[in-house]
């Protein structure tokens, strides 16, 4: 069971996110009978996947979701702002669950009672209130009293009749004979009462590259259309149950009602199509463990193939040249073994790229709900979402934006009628906007609000005590923006549900430096706000200065690194046993590495190196022996067994095989 | 008699006694090689190595069981051990070969307190006269034991 687990959570959060995106799309856009089918296609998927899995609850509210958009595309509910929020409720449930069993490996207990009777009262009333309205416009096929007689007298019998749709691939040469082959296998399975062309226009190819039959059978769909798809040629095959009140007509609009199985053999025919654009999946689990996993497109695979194949190319290169002494064919091949691990190294990073669409896509939604709690009008644009950034990027990045955007919702655009006065469109816009800059991607969070009064900033920091008044007076712009990211500073006047209460950008700033990210601010009164953050491209390969420690090599990450200084013995100071020292007029404490290390401190000398290092605001000075330089290092995990280890972040590999353990800056600070 | 996989051993000696891991658990027997301590870690925890480009936990395993320690000379040998995604390096005194033991020849370990041996064996497998303790690496790559 638990191999299909990774599965079927990974493509229930696909499907959930169509019907997500689906549902945001429908409520703008309430006619398109298109976006009903889709979702009705994506609720009896996810139908059938948890019925499979043998997750009751979920299977129940798929059902009775089923229902309601049956009713709706057959124009027996009429569809209004209630369907969709009950729909949206639904999603709700359903994300949960999808969760719930991905952490635990089983349904939560609690059935969803109160949806499922949500839904079956709008069945119920909304029923009544389009029935009189309802007409059918949609296209029909006459069926002749004979066939309707055949097909009663079937289903009387406890025999389906289904209505086949058969689309044969555009590069098939002998049609009528496929359409031979094809009707011949569904005549063993059953009898065909109808044919559309007619049998002789098939047989004498009269047709173009669709045909439709009626076959009264025993035989169950999904069989049918295995049968079906085991004939080459074959590109489609839409089967649907010719039910009761349908008897008289065939409406062809029907066509999309339970083509859900033959929609799914299509996506995997298209390799190429979206289906395998690098795209990633939530946190997939293997009971109670949680696996990361990357969708990769078959490129880039294919790219890492060959570079492993040059690689054995040059290894047997190398094998014959060592038995000579030729160094100009040896420093060539080196050459070229380089080339070959540049890309390499390239390769599997693009694999462990994902587009950032995968943060992005919960945005509109939650713009949406906040936009209608708040009462304000808001359209959110979403550009770059295929830039693409490190899987592990990915995960961290996603919080700090939905703070950002909370921000910009409840504190940035102001309400309709404000707008209006200040001669604003009354729709707000926060434009989110992602691209690659050199090593960085950077994401761009704009709002066309009512921007950072730097006035009342300016205010409450001396409030607070930030800042005097003497140095409020030439203060700049640029550093009360930074005093915004201090802890605890919040200048909205009233505490709200979503912000306000002064937890906010300072986490935002912690969480993007500890992915070794930055945030900038910048903000025009009654223009609006513009928050720019810079992560890196990868998380795996980091800048770090290589120092020793007696005879131990250790990695401090660059980017937490202030400084590098030299300390007199004499500016070291001790209070409670607690060394400190004096810092650009700051006292800062001191972290004798060696000892931290378990290594012997060397005998008081009068000069030591110290390492700046910085954690937010917060800085320390760690001492170390001997400096060795700046490298580029790959990180590689302890591991778990190792993972209750104090003050390191990882390990990596040296230039000569020997490894070195990465310092956690954060745990000295 | 059929030999199935679950009934197979890797066995090795720490001193004169036999140990055995179940084969399904172990990834690799390696040579040791240069290790980087890691400082601040429990005395059975004596570094960590580099296999082929991962960075991988190396356990004394003489340390872990409250044996002496011994030197690490040409017969030692680095058991590479996977148990529920934990991944470490046992140091042994020298690996000898794989053994069929049948789960009638495995008798449980007898009960006994304060012993650290037999706290981390899973029972006793009899194979031509030797007797092989065999190891629960569950209990053995516990954290908190």
């Amino acid at each position: 069971m638990s191999q299909y687990m990774n599965l079927f959570i990974e493509e229930s959060n696909e499907h959930l996110q169509t019907m997500n995106d689906v549902l945001l799309e429908l409520e703008k856009n309430t006619d398109n009978i298109s976006l009903i089918n889709e979702l009705f296609r994506v609720a009896h998927t996810l139908k059938g996947m948890s019925g499979t899995m043998g997750y009751t609850n979920m299977a129940d509210l798929t059902h009775e979701m089923e229902n309601v958009l049956d009713g709706v595309r057959n124009n027996r509910i009429k569809i209004n702002e209630n369907i969709t929020d009950v729909l949206f409720e639904c999603f709700d449930a359903l994300d949960e669950i999808i969760n719930y069993i991905a952490a635990n490996g089983k349904e939560m207990d609690k059935a969803n009672d109160d949806l499922i009777e949500k839904l079956r009262n709008l069945v119920n009333v909304e029923e009544k209130s389009v029935q009189e309205e309802s007409n059918g416009k949609t296209q029909k096929i006459q069926l002749d009293n004979y066939v309707v007689n055949v097909i009663n007298e079937a289903r009387n019998k406890g025999l389906n009749a289904f209505n086949i749709l058969v689309t044969l691939s555009h590069n098939c040469m002998l049609k009528s004979a496929r359409a031979f082959v094809i009707i011949n296998t569904l005549d063993s399975l059953g009898d065909i009462v109808y044919s559309n062309p007619s049998a002789e226009d098939i047989e004498d190819e009269r047709f173009d590259f669709e045909f439709s039959v009626i076959l009264v059978t025993d035989v169950d769909k999904n069989s049918l259309l295995e049968k079906l798809y085991d004939i080459s040629e074959v590109e489609k095959v839409e089967i649907n149950l010719v039910e009761n009140q349908e008897v008289q007509v065939l409406e062809k609009e029907k066509a999309g009602s339970e083509n859900v199985i033959v929609e799914e053999h299509k996506n995997i025919d298209s390799i190429d199509s979206k289906d395998m654009k690098s795209d990633t999946k939530d946190k997939v689990k293997k009971v109670n463990k949680v696996a990361k996993t990357v969708r990769v497109d078959i490129d880039r695979l294919d790219n890492l193939m060959n570079l492993a194949s040059e690689l054995i190319i040059i290894k047997n290169r190398m094998d014959d040249l060592s038995g000579t002494s030729n160094k100009e064919d040896m420093l060539q091949a080196i050459e070229y073994l380089e080339r070959i691990t540049t890309n390499l190294h390239n390769a599997v990073m693009k694999v462990r790229m994902v587009p950032i669409e995968r943060v992005f896509n919960r945005f509109p939604r939650m713009v949406r709900d906040l936009s209608k709690e708040l009462n304000k009008r808001v359209n959110l644009q979403m550009y770059g979402e295929s830039t693409e950034v490190d899987r592990t990027v990915i995960d961290e990045i996603g919080d700090p934006l939905i703070h950002i955007i909370r921000n910009s919702l409840d504190h940035g655009i102001e309400y309709p009628q404000d707008r209006i006065k200040l001669g604003k469109p009354e729709t707000g816009n926060i434009v989110l906007k992602a691209y690659p800059d050199g090593n960085n991607v950077v994401i761009e969070v704009t709002d066309d609000g009512c921007g950072i009064d730097f006035e009342k900033v300016k205010k409450k920091s001396i409030e607070r005590g930030l800042i005097t008044e003497q140095e409020a007076e030439k203060i700049s712009e640029e550093e009360l923006a930074n005093i915004l990211f201090e802890p605890g500073f919040s200048t909205s006047d009233t505490i709200t549900e979503i912000s306000g209460r002064g937890v906010g950008l300072d986490v935002v700033k912690n969480k993007i430096e500890s992915i070794n990210g930055t945030i900038e601010l910048e903000s025009q009164r009654n223009k609006g706000t513009k928050f720019t953050i810079r992560i890196p491209l990868t998380l795996a390969i980091i800048q770090a200065l290589l120092i020793k420690l007696k005879d131990e090599t250790y990695a401090i990450p660059l980017s937490s690194i202030t400084e590098i200084i030299s300390v007199n013995k004499d500016s070291i100071r001790s209070i409670q046993k607690q060394e400190i020292m004096l810092y650009r007029g700051k006292t800062i404490p001191i972290v004798r590495l060696d000892k931290l290390m378990g290594l012997e401190t060397d005998e008081l000398l009068e000069e030591y190196i110290a390492v700046v290092v910085r954690k937010g605001d917060k800085l320390a000075a760690l001492l170390v022996n001997s400096l060795i330089g700046q490298q580029e290092i790959v990180i590689k995990p302890l591991g778990k067994y190792l993972s209750y280890i104090k003050y390191f972040s990882g390990a990596t590999i040296l230039g000569n095989g020997d490894i070195s353990l990465i310092l956690d800056v954060n745990s000295f600070v | 008699m059929a030999s199935n996989i679950q009934d197979k051993y890797v066995t090795f000696n720490l001193g004169k006694e036999y140990y055995g891991l179940p084969i399904e658990n172990v990834l690799s027997i390696e040579k040791p090689s240069k290790r980087t301590r890691i400082p601040n870690a429990p005395d059975y925890v004596i570094g960590l190595i580099n296999l082929r480009g991962e960075v991988i936990p190396v356990i004394d395993l003489r340390t872990k069981l409250g044996m002496e320690k011994n030197d690490v000379d040409k017969n030692s040998r680095i058991i590479i051990v996977k148990e529920n995604e934990i991944v470490v390096g046992l140091m042994v005194d020298s690996s000898k070969e794989v053994l069929d033991i049948n789960k009638e020849d495995i008798d449980k370990p007898p009960s006994s307190e304060n012993n650290p041996i037999i706290e981390f064996i899973s029972g006793i497998g009899k194979k031509d006269e030797r007797l092989i303790m065999i190891l629960n690496l569950m209990k053995l790559l516990d954290l908190r034991s």
